[in-house]
């Protein structure tokens, strides 16, 4: 997984609650059986005027330029900033492979949805949780600037307005040492394997039926 | 529990008989004792495995079955999109490759995985149950700890057998008293959303309680359960009784004779304890509850059937009031408009929230001996398993629908998010019975209204969504 420590940059603005992760990478995209390529579909029904799949070259379609993305002001943002409850509904992180994809290195929010936070610490896209009035002062500061640079700290667990403010974050301190070493999850865990087999004999004691086939 | 044990709740019991190791800031090494895989969301875990010369922990722990592409008509021609059909085709090689055991998608045990797992018995009471799904939620309903999860913990789940975990919050929802005729679990578990939000348990694990909860059938607390992802939870839970072991006992997966009796001894310890406290608790009124219909594009925009369409100008959050009013655009409804006047161009029943004997009884019952609306494009059933499908057709419901002009289809996950060819037209709108009602979930531009089976099926026959409790 790739290191998440330090990102500058301006920030695109996508203002709704409860963005799921059918709007995000809607179904005909999972057909997939690639990880990456998923950047051009991401927010697909709102970024496009026509319907797309897996088989029809984006390029060729009509964008919506009414869609926040596909304004020239946001081109170029590593950052997304939305309101409550991203990424809800569905598991596929397909999601965090497409904004990763199209260029994100973080998202930004009052809250997240537990699968979709869980699934950007694996692909090293760093979802920040602020106070909904933080987040306000995030839209408000790109609405008066687009082109205004944010730095996000993770080993800080801070963000740095262009104003001087900071604005801090909480994460769990696994979560962080594992995102900022950009560590190789499964590869930890199998050093682990002796306490893996211990576990499995002591429980097929207690549990029998559990390892009967 | 001895008597100098704090008392412990049902989630904490389940994640305390997991722990493999404290890992430190905040992350835990979890055991995983059921994998259940299908074709969407595994190709890539499994190339994972391939790309760093690793195997699956334990084979006999996981299950894969075809259900979120497969066909619901003429499924012995195969599949005529080489989209879909490469992703089936990657199942088959990836679990041929690496010896996991597989439903092939002309068996008659093929269906939905979250219907499939309980049907086998691979679904037992206190264990952890994983997928890569959202709907995993479903078998929190055996006493289980069952949650969705991305495609790299698929894949670490499948090389480890274990997932690094953060030890969720714990809610329980109480719900008291009995439901009145006509309200289902489907009713219970919107009534539930609508009333803490989307995110409402973020961060939590759900405990449903209370008379109406035990009121419930198995296929009932299924219901339920699946739906605990639409608030916000990754996982629900029902504690373990009777009922639960009567369901598990002679599944083909379910413990052997010689461990029956063990099995049980330990399942009937799975239980909150009393006085064990939880971080929040949701007190609701059984009576209360009606037939729900969803109006807007999430789930919590859901409102009994007597009900009218919501004016967005009533609401005093700027945020909320937006996203009404983008609802209603998409939805195409008016503000003020009776929930019992909302035309429908289709209906479906089917999904893992709804598609188990019990709910196509429910639907066939509503049918029986009436029509299709002639303003009704298409009404379909979909099983949610082939077991289901031949127990239906046994008792000759399947007769019912076809009589009625509904279609009975093929099992699998169909026009609940719409993979396959079932899929809403833009501007079309559905009476569905499962979980979702996204922006573009059935289809882009389609609108999907969450309702029980019954009340489906008698939109079917109506041609707008009806009270069921008025029907004679």
């Amino acid at each position: 997984m790739k290191a998440f420590t330090v990102v500058t940059s301006k920030i695109a603005p996508l203002d709704r609650p409860n963005v799921d992760t059918d709007a995000i990478i809607p179904k005909q995209y999972l057909k997939s059986i690639r990880r990456t390529g998923f950047g051009p579909f991401l927010f697909d029904d709102w970024r496009y005027q026509d319907p797309g799949d897996l088989q029809i070259d984006p390029a060729t379609r009509r964008i919506n330029p009414d869609f926040v993305l596909n304004q020239p002001a946001h081109q170029g943002a590593q950052i997304l900033i939305a309101r409550d409850n991203f990424g809800c509904g569905s598991s596929r992180e397909h999601a965090v492979w497409a904004l990763d994809d199209y260029g994100f290195r973080a998202v930004i929010a009052p809250s997240f949805a537990d699968i979709f936070f869980s699934n950007c610490f694996k692909n090293g896209v760093l979802p920040v949780v602020l106070k909904p009035e933080e987040v306000q002062a995030l839209f408000e500061g790109v609405a008066k600037n687009p082109d205004a640079q944010f730095t996000i700290d993770l080993p800080a667990q801070q963000i740095k307005l262009p104003c001087g403010n900071t604005f801090s974050f909480e994460i769990d301190a696994g979560r962080k040492h594992n995102m900022v070493e950009g560590l190789d999850e499964i590869g930890t865990t199998l050093q682990k394997a002796d306490a893996i087999r211990a576990y499995e004999a002591r429980r097929a004691q207690q549990a029998p039926w559990l390892f009967a086939s | 529990m001895s008597r100098n044990d704090p008392p412990k709740t049902l989630y904490e019991k389940i994640w305390d008989d997991h722990l493999v190791e404290d890992l430190g800031g905040g992350l835990s090494l979890l055991y995983i004792d059921r994998h259940l895989v299908h074709e969407v969301t595994s190709p890539q875990a499994f190339d994972g495995l391939r790309l760093n010369h690793r195997q699956p922990w334990r084979l006999a722990a996981n299950l894969a079955v075809p259900d979120h592409n497969v066909p619901t008509v003429d499924r012995a021609l195969g599949i005529k999109d080489p989209i879909s059909r490469a992703q089936l085709e990657a199942l088959d090689a990836n679990c041929a490759e690496f010896g996991i055991t597989k439903f092939e998608l002309m068996d008659r045990r093929q269906g939905i995985v979250h219907v499939i797992g309980p049907e086998q018995g691979a679904t037992l009471p206190g264990m952890t149950v994983v997928c890569g799904d959202s709907h995993t939620a479903t078998h929190g309903a055996f006493g289980a700890l069952a949650f969705g999860i991305g495609t790299s913990e698929v894949e670490h789940a499948l090389a480890t057998q274990t997932l690094v975990m953060a030890k969720a919050k714990t809610m329980l929802i109480r719900v008291n008293g009995p439901v009145g005729p006509g309200v289902t679990a489907k009713d219970i578990t919107l009534a539930i959303i609508g009333r803490i939000g989307t995110a409402g348990g973020t961060g939590h694990v759900i405990e449903y309680a209370g008379e109406a909860i035990e009121d419930l059938s198995m296929e009932g607390r299924m219901t339920l359960c699946n739906m605990a992802i639409e608030g916000g939870a990754r996982a629900g839970l029902v504690a373990v009784d009777d009922k639960t072991m009567a369901y598990v006992k002679g599944r083909p997966f379910a413990p052997k004779p010689e461990h029956w009796d063990a099995a049980v001894a330990y399942w009937s310890t799975l239980k909150s304890d009393p006085g064990a406290s939880f971080d929040k608790v949701v007190e609701i009124d059984a009576t209360s509850i009606q037939p729900q219909v969803s109006w807007g594009t999430s789930p919590e925009m859901v409102l009994p059937v007597s009900a009218a369409v919501p004016n967005p100008a009533a609401e005093a959050d700027p945020v909320k009031r937006s996203g009404m009013e983008k609802a209603l655009k998409y939805m195409g409804l008016e503000a003020g408009t009776p929930i019992a006047q909302i035309a429908i161009d289709k209906v479906f029943i089917g999904s893992c929230t709804n598609s188990r004997i019990e709910d196509i009884r429910a639907a066939a019952a509503v049918v029986k001996g009436k029509k299709k609306a002639d303003s009704v494009k298409l009404a379909m059933v979909v099983p949610g398993s082939g077991l289901v499908k031949e127990q239906a057709e046994a008792e000759g419901l399947d007769k019912v629908f076809l009589d009625a002009g509904f279609e009975w289809r093929e099992p699998g996950c169909s026009m609940c998010l719409a993979m396959n060819a079932d899929r809403l037209e833009p501007g079309e709108r559905c009476a569905s019975t499962s979980n979702r009602n996204f922006e573009g979930r059935q289809g882009a531009g389609g609108r999907t209204h969450l309702v029980s089976p019954a009340m489906a099926a008698a939109a079917g026959v109506a041609g707008h969504f009806v009270d069921v409790r008025t029907l004679s």
